[in-house]
């Protein structure tokens, strides 16, 4: 992978140009919006996905709900074909990019360093996986270091690929507010996920509802501002928004997705489960079953993919 | 003769005297210590307060062999016996070994190791051994010696003289002593699968990580992991009581106690208390206090990075060497650790009912990497206990008692000892990964399991062996031959988020 090496320039393949036929057109609107923010030219390693998409943005240091709720939007859309932006950064932002690729989605991700920099360091293996459908995207230099003040004029890009920003969970002053506040000036659709008001984790995002932001539930929200959300999916595992969407509660539909076998404990586990996670020792005193034959209906579930184990012995319904 | 120990092994020592005119001296060799070169104001005055003369001459004791060290107090008796036989040729001292420290007053007090000196003076071909009385119930246990205790070291000289002969002590009954009154399972309310988990971790010695919230009952169910293990044999016994023998802890466990011994070392404990170690020859650690039984460490994080990177050789290889300049000393430490700590930051994460804890994803999983980062080798379970809510505990369900779990318990561990031992180990958690596959006997519908969890990406190849292992145990319990697919589904829950 030659981005771990001191490449200066970079691939030639990398640049990109203003006039080139896969420059986005959206760019555009920052320089019609205000002239100095006009981007010139990017670096791009992958392919472009289709653009603009849709902004999922967050935390850094998200609770494990918004990570889970990150991950779920970012399935939702991807499943949908919509592309998620989003940037590249710890939590909520790389769980939005996984959370498109499980879906089967394209991704773009845009940085606050050079394409040559592997920052954030853990990342590696995220980015093999993104480039090889989607895209990497920066404005800087290949072996520019990932500077504090680029962050904020990086997020001026991800609001201008996007219809639409969704915060996932942003506390106050986090680097996502900035991203809705490009966005509004851009025109661009803003929404929020409603978040605990116990807590400082959903601050930021929350206030951003009380300032007019559009609560976010499922991808019906997203249904004036893109298409792709208008549609009920048929045929596709459902992913399961928390309520996910309001038509698809309908059980077992003709593509319904493949169910455990429909022997009664496993279903009984499954309709113990709400949108909440719950811990194993509540299941198993609710199915009133010895702990051995709990523990493996659980993980018979978990193989399946119908449940999720969440850190500290929590089980998490996936698919409805 | 008396003894020496290193460890649970030890030297006989002869001891020598010389008395010889010139001026009055009193001089003792052989790489002694402090508390050895003191014994000469000890003996002096005891040899005087029992009635005896002190002889005024130039004498000289040696401890042979001259070039092992030896330190403490339990030669004083030998020494005054040795030192006595020049004035009274009656003293029967060969083939009797010797063991006590004296008081000014003659008497004689007790020492600390004696158990393990009468083995090791047993197999030096000493058939008469005479200790401290407080000492005698111990070093009875050993068979073939004939054991008399001392009160006073008039008594001693009046035995060896034939003059007036002591009553051997008898050798106490093996599990005789009440059974300590540790916490029943079915005293636990609720805590159905970390129940499983203990009763799994006891079946086949596996190391075990509880993660719950402050009053979870984590150290309560630690507690109950003792209970479920099964007797130990007479040898085992005697070999875990001549541990806390060399400790002088006998008072905080019978020594014909047959029960696995459970220790709970506070996180201020030091490096060498835990692991052993200490100034002088070695002491055993905690961890060998725990051989055979369970070792808790609660709140693991409180306890320094160094004392759990130190805890490693032990729990891998059974054992723990000391090595010194003046030499090697290894004790037994073949125990079941369990790890018991908060499962967050701010330990609300296992709350089963509502949503307390706040902490940041990332931080949660850094704190549970940090957990099991020093022994995540050696960890085969990892168990996430909540808290019970009030109701709950008063619920009507019947709770199983800890009897019925150990006879499973020990059916199990019968079951897998031929196999284990065809790897060298005794029991399912010790066989090395490269043999597992091959001994374990994982059916195919149980392979397509492990494989499927492969696929979905949360098992490592250190995981993989994790989960055969315990799988393995599972099937024990319930008497299968093969690891068949239901075991594997059950050990893989219990292999935690670190995979």
């Amino acid at each position: 992978m030659g981005w771990r090496g001191g490449v200066s320039a970079g691939p030639p393949g990398w640049r990109l140009d203003r006039g080139d036929p896969r420059w986005p057109a959206c760019l555009d609107d920052l320089a019609a919006c205000d002239e100095r923010d006009r981007v010139v030219r990017l670096f791009v390693d992958g392919d472009l996905p289709p653009l603009p998409g849709v902004a999922l943005v967050g935390a850094r240091r998200p609770t494990l709900q918004g990570l889970e709720v990150a991950r779920r939007i970012g399935a939702d859309l991807g499943r949908r074909g919509v592309t998620v932006v989003s940037g590249f950064a710890v939590g909520v932002d790389a769980e939005a990019h996984r959370g498109c690729l499980a879906g089967g989605g394209r991704t773009v991700a845009v940085l606050g360093c050079g394409l040559a920099v592997p920052y954030p360091r853990a990342h590696g293996p995220l980015r093999t996986q993104l480039t090889k459908t989607g895209a990497l995207l920066s404005e800087y230099p290949p072996t520019d270091g990932p500077l504090p003040w680029h962050f904020p004029l990086r997020n001026r890009i991800i609001a201008a690929l996007s219809r639409a920003v969704i915060v996932v969970e942003a506390g106050e002053g986090s680097g996502a507010l900035s991203t809705a506040h490009r966005a509004v000036e851009l025109g661009r659709e803003v929404l929020a996920v409603p978040g605990s008001i116990m807590g400082t984790a959903c601050a930021g995002s929350n206030r951003l509802l009380r300032d007019g932001a559009r609560p976010y539930l499922d991808p019906s929200d997203l249904s004036d501002v893109v298409p792709e959300c208008r549609t009920e999916l048929a045929g596709i595992a459902p992913g399961g928004g928390c309520g996910g969407s309001r038509a698809r509660r309908r059980p077992g539909g003709a593509g319904a997705a493949p169910r455990p076998e429909p022997h009664a404990p496993g279903q009984r586990l499954l309709d113990l489960l709400g949108a909440e996670p719950v811990h194993r020792e509540v299941l198993a005193r609710g199915l009133d079953l010895p702990a051995a034959d709990v523990a493996v209906l659980i993980g018979e579930l978990e193989l399946t993919g119908a449940v999720r184990a969440l850190p500290g012995g929590r089980v998490l319904r996936a698919r409805w | 003769m008396s003894c020496v120990v290193h460890g649970l092994s030890g030297v006989p020592v002869t001891v020598e005297v010389d008395v010889a005119n010139g001026l009055p001296s009193f001089t003792i060799v052989g790489l002694t210590d402090r508390s050895i070169q003191e014994a000469r104001e000890r003996v002096r005055v005891a040899v005087r307060s029992a009635g005896f003369d002190f002889p005024a001459r130039r004498i000289t004791v040696n401890l042979a062999p001259a070039e092992v060290p030896k330190e403490g107090t339990g030669f004083d008796l030998a020494i005054a016996s040795a030192l006595l036989r020049h004035g009274d040729g009656r003293l029967a001292l060969d083939g009797v070994g010797l063991i006590g420290e004296l008081a000014l007053d003659g008497s004689v007090r007790g020492v600390v190791g004696v158990l393990p000196m009468a083995r090791r003076l047993l197999e030096a071909g000493i058939r008469t051994l005479l200790v401290p009385s407080e000492n005698a119930a111990e070093a009875a246990l050993v068979e073939g010696v004939s054991v008399f205790g001392v009160e006073r070291l008039s008594d001693a000289v009046a035995h060896l003289r034939g003059a007036r002969r002591l009553a051997a002590a008898p050798p106490p009954p093996m599990g005789a002593v009440p059974q300590a009154p540790g916490t029943d399972l079915a005293s636990v309310r609720g805590q159905a699968l970390a129940k499983r988990a203990l009763e799994i971790a006891a079946g086949g010695r596996h190391n075990v990580l509880m993660l719950g919230p402050p009053g979870s009952g984590k150290t309560m169910l630690a507690r109950a992991l003792g209970g479920l293990l099964p007797d130990l044999s007479v040898d085992e016994a005697l070999e875990v009581a001549a541990i806390y023998s060399l400790r002088g802890r006998l008072a905080d466990r019978p020594p014909t106690s047959l029960r696995p011994p459970f220790r709970a070392p506070h996180h201020s404990v030091s490096r060498a208390g835990l692991v052993g170690g200490g100034a002088g020859l070695a002491q055993p650690g905690e961890v060998s206090l725990a051989h055979r039984g369970v070792l808790l460490l609660d709140e693991v994080c409180e306890f320094p990075r160094a004392h759990l990177e130190a805890l490693r050789q032990p729990v891998e290889e059974r054992r723990v060497v000391v090595t010194r300049v003046r030499g090697t000393v290894v004790f037994p430490a073949e125990l079941i650790l369990v790890a018991a700590a908060n499962p967050c930051p701010c330990g609300r994460l296992g709350q089963a009912v509502g949503e307390g804890c706040r902490c940041p994803a990332e931080q949660v999983v850094r704190y549970q990497a940090r957990l099991s980062g020093p022994m995540r080798d050696r960890i085969d379970i990892v168990v996430d206990v909540p808290r019970v809510e009030g109701a709950d505990l008063f619920g009507e369900r019947e709770e199983e008692s800890s009897g019925r779990v150990r006879e499973r318990v020990a059916a199990a561990r019968a079951r897998q000892r031929e196999r284990a031992a065809r790897a060298g180990a005794t029991a399912n958690a010790l066989v090395p990964g490269e043999r597992l596959l091959e001994i374990c006997g994982l059916d195919a519908r149980g392979r397509d399991a492990l494989t499927r969890a492969g696929e979905r990406g949360r098992l490592s190849a250190r995981g993989y062996h994790r989960v055969l292992r315990v799988a393995r145990t599972i099937s024990d319990l319930r008497g299968d031959e093969r690891v068949t697919r239901e075991a594997v589904i059950e050990a893989l829950q219990l292999r935690g988020q670190a995979g």
